[in-house]
């Protein structure tokens, strides 16, 4: 599903070169589990970026479904994230004026589809998440988890083939945590493809297949014994 | 993403940010009023010197003595002064078959008394012609009558204020009063009518030009007034009588004529021109308003850098980012405008209330044409500002460094 081929990622800061990845290669296939794990700096956040098309390698090769995604235009890179990739970020990323109704809607909205379509939809994703009863209030009426909650709704909601978690329990207790995990995991138990960065060995242990970091470079790639 | 949703995404983010919003309404709004409530005055004040004109006659001339022409031949010969204009010249140019009334004026001022009562009035020395060169009306008795203009006599009619005045509630109509020395006999007195380019026609004493011209020992006169046959006829008039009087006055072309037509499209082109000047500066306030328009999208877009960055993360392109913050743009204008109308009608009514001799009347142009300023400026600075969200880097739009 997924093949970075010698991927380099340089930031030039001043006169400075941050090599924040060096020369990456990956395979990553549908419906895999994996975390990525290193300590701060080590170029997990880029990593994720660019295999989200938020950011473009500066070089190597990048296919996602076989296609090489360096030869898509920009509107075509927006569908593919519209349409095939679902992100969780460690701050949420809610719109506060939007319920959270509105904020799970948004992706729908951005696909063009029809209200009486729309409605259904967010009305079962936020169900599955057990947020029937908040799907009119905004951020600022939620707790953390079920922030997170209503992101997973609206990361899932059009239905993607891949979910990039960047820290998801970072700004959570341990027990919301969990339950965030648990979604993710369920998620990714009926063909979601998860790849979740994480600082927490606890989480990291819990994916079947390790990815460690290090200065921008993959230190160990181990799959968990099963 | 479709124009609905685009509105509707805009509209929320609007009412996101309420005071924002209100402030750049407002701008707006002052600015198309503006444009439109001085619009509305500089046409009123176009209308109402139009309005005067047509109340002193239609198809009315002027004959004065001496040229005003300023372009072209040489200056005036030293210590030569313009031929007087006589009662034989004014008479004269009822030969003119374009020429319909001739109305000769001699104008003085002279102390007028009834019994006890005297005082100083502005005294018209004219024919009966002028009762319809000047669409007067006789609240009672009756005008000069017609008659040898060149043999004098001592009949007088009176306006509407010196009668008040001098008589009070009395009958005047038979009535001898005193001019100078010279007694008159009233014979009629003007309706009360408004006064027109000030000349108050309620203010003074009219006798027949013989007469006047006796009283203050001239033969000049003041100026003639004439009527053309017709609105076609005013040029041809003109040039008859500029032609008869040369004939008269010994091949010297010594008069000037000015036509009420010449002077009030002169009026009109003053007036009009002034409108759209007024205009012109009032849409600066447009303009301003569309920066601030420009500098509120710009502080809107750094604030909700990190929703823009959640949108592209979510599947936003270039265009619908773009979209959406055109269209909020669009929407402060296009509100503002409209409030705007509503502020520049409710002005004018009030100056309306306050000015009830004015006519306000907001030109129909003025309203298409500032709208549609507003709109177009409110578009363009939006641009800026709308490309820039649209060209946000996602990663450093969503990253809290
Ligand atoms: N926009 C940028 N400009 C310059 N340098 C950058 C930029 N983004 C990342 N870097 C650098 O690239 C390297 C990798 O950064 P990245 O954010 O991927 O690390 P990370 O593994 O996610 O760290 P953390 O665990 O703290 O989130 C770092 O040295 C960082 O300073
Ligand atoms: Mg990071």
């Amino acid at each position: 599903m997924i093949r970075l081929s010698h991927i380099d990622r340089v930031f030039f800061v001043g006169e400075e070169q941050v090599h924040a990845l060096a020369d990456v290669s990956l395979e990553i296939s549908a419906g895999e589990y994996v975390a990525v794990m290193g300590p701060s700096g080590s170029g997990k956040s880029t990593l994720l970026n660019i295999l989200g098309l938020l950011d473009r390698p500066t070089k190597g090769l990048y296919q996602l479904e076989n296609d090489p995604i360096s030869a898509l235009s920009n509107e075509q890179q927006a569908q593919v994230r519209l349409n095939k990739i679902g992100f969780v970020f460690q701050f949420f990323h809610l719109i506060p004026r939007l319920t959270a109704a509105e904020n799970v809607e948004l992706p729908l909205i951005l696909a063009g589809i029809d209200p009486g379509q729309r409605k259904p939809r967010v009305r079962q994703a936020l169900e599955s998440l057990g947020l029937s009863d908040r799907a009119r209030h905004r951020p600022d009426q939620l707790s953390g988890g079920q922030r997170q909650r209503v992101a997973i709704a609206r990361a899932t909601i059009m239905r993607p083939s891949l979910i990039l978690a960047d820290e998801p329990t970072g700004n959570l207790d341990r027990t919301s945590g969990n339950e965030v995990i648990q979604i993710l995991e369920d998620l990714n138990r009926s063909g979601i493809s998860l790849i979740v960065v994480t600082h927490d060995p606890a989480l990291g242990e819990r994916a079947k297949r390790n990815i460690v970091m290090t200065d921008g470079q993959i230190l160990s790639d181990r799959q968990q014994a099963p | 993403m479709k124009l609905e949703n685009t509105l509707h995404f805009s509209i929320q983010a609007l009412f996101g940010y309420p005071a924002r919003t209100l402030l750049v309404l407002l701008a707006m709004a002052m600015g198309v009023a503006s444009v439109m409530v001085l619009t509305s005055l500089g046409e009123g004040a176009r209308l109402y010197i139009n309005r005067e004109f047509t109340s002193l006659g239609t198809n009315i001339l002027i004959v004065l003595p001496g040229r005003s022409e300023t372009t072209g031949g040489p200056p005036p010969l030293l210590g030569q002064t313009p031929r007087d204009l006589t009662l034989e010249d004014a008479l004269s140019l009822k030969k003119s078959p374009f020429v319909a009334k001739v109305a000769p004026i001699v104008i003085g001022s002279a102390p007028v008394s009834w019994r006890q009562k005297d005082r100083e009035v502005t005294i018209l020395g004219t024919t009966a012609d002028m009762f319809d060169i000047r669409q007067l009306t006789m609240g009672q008795g009756a005008f000069l009558p017609p008659g040898d203009p060149s043999s004098g006599s001592g009949i007088a009619v009176i306006g509407y204020k010196i009668k008040k005045e001098l008589f009070g509630n009395q009958s005047a109509l038979g009535e001898w009063i005193r001019i100078q020395d010279w007694r008159f006999r009233v014979i009629g007195v003007l309706a009360k009518k408004g006064q027109s380019l000030g000349m108050d026609m309620s203010d003074l004493v009219i006798i027949p030009v013989a007469s006047a011209q006796s009283l203050f020992n001239t033969e000049a006169l003041f100026r003639i007034m004439i009527q053309a046959k017709n609105r076609n006829a005013i040029s041809t008039a003109k040039d008859a009588i500029l032609r008869i009087i040369q004939d008269r006055h010994d091949g010297e072309d010594d008069i000037t004529v000015i036509t009420q037509d010449a002077i009030l499209s002169t009026f009109d082109r003053i007036f009009t021109a002034l409108t759209f000047t007024i205009a012109g500066i009032a849409a600066v306030s447009l303009g301003v308003a569309g920066i601030l328009i420009m500098n509120v999208m710009l502080i809107s877009v750094s604030q909700r850098k990190s929703e823009i960055g959640l949108l592209k993360a979510l599947g936003a392109g270039y265009s619908q980012i773009l979209q959406v913050f055109l269209a909020e743009a669009a929407i402060l204008s296009m509100t503002g405008a409209l409030l705007g109308l509503v502020l520049a009608f409710l002005g004018t009514y009030i100056i309306a209330r306050l000015f009830p001799y004015f006519p306000v009347h907001i030109p129909p142009w003025s309203v298409a044409a500032s709208v549609l300023t507003a709109q177009v400026t409110g578009l363009i600075f939006g641009v800026l500002p709308a490309r820039r969200a649209a060209a946000m880097d996602p990663v450093s739009a969503l990253s809290r460094r």
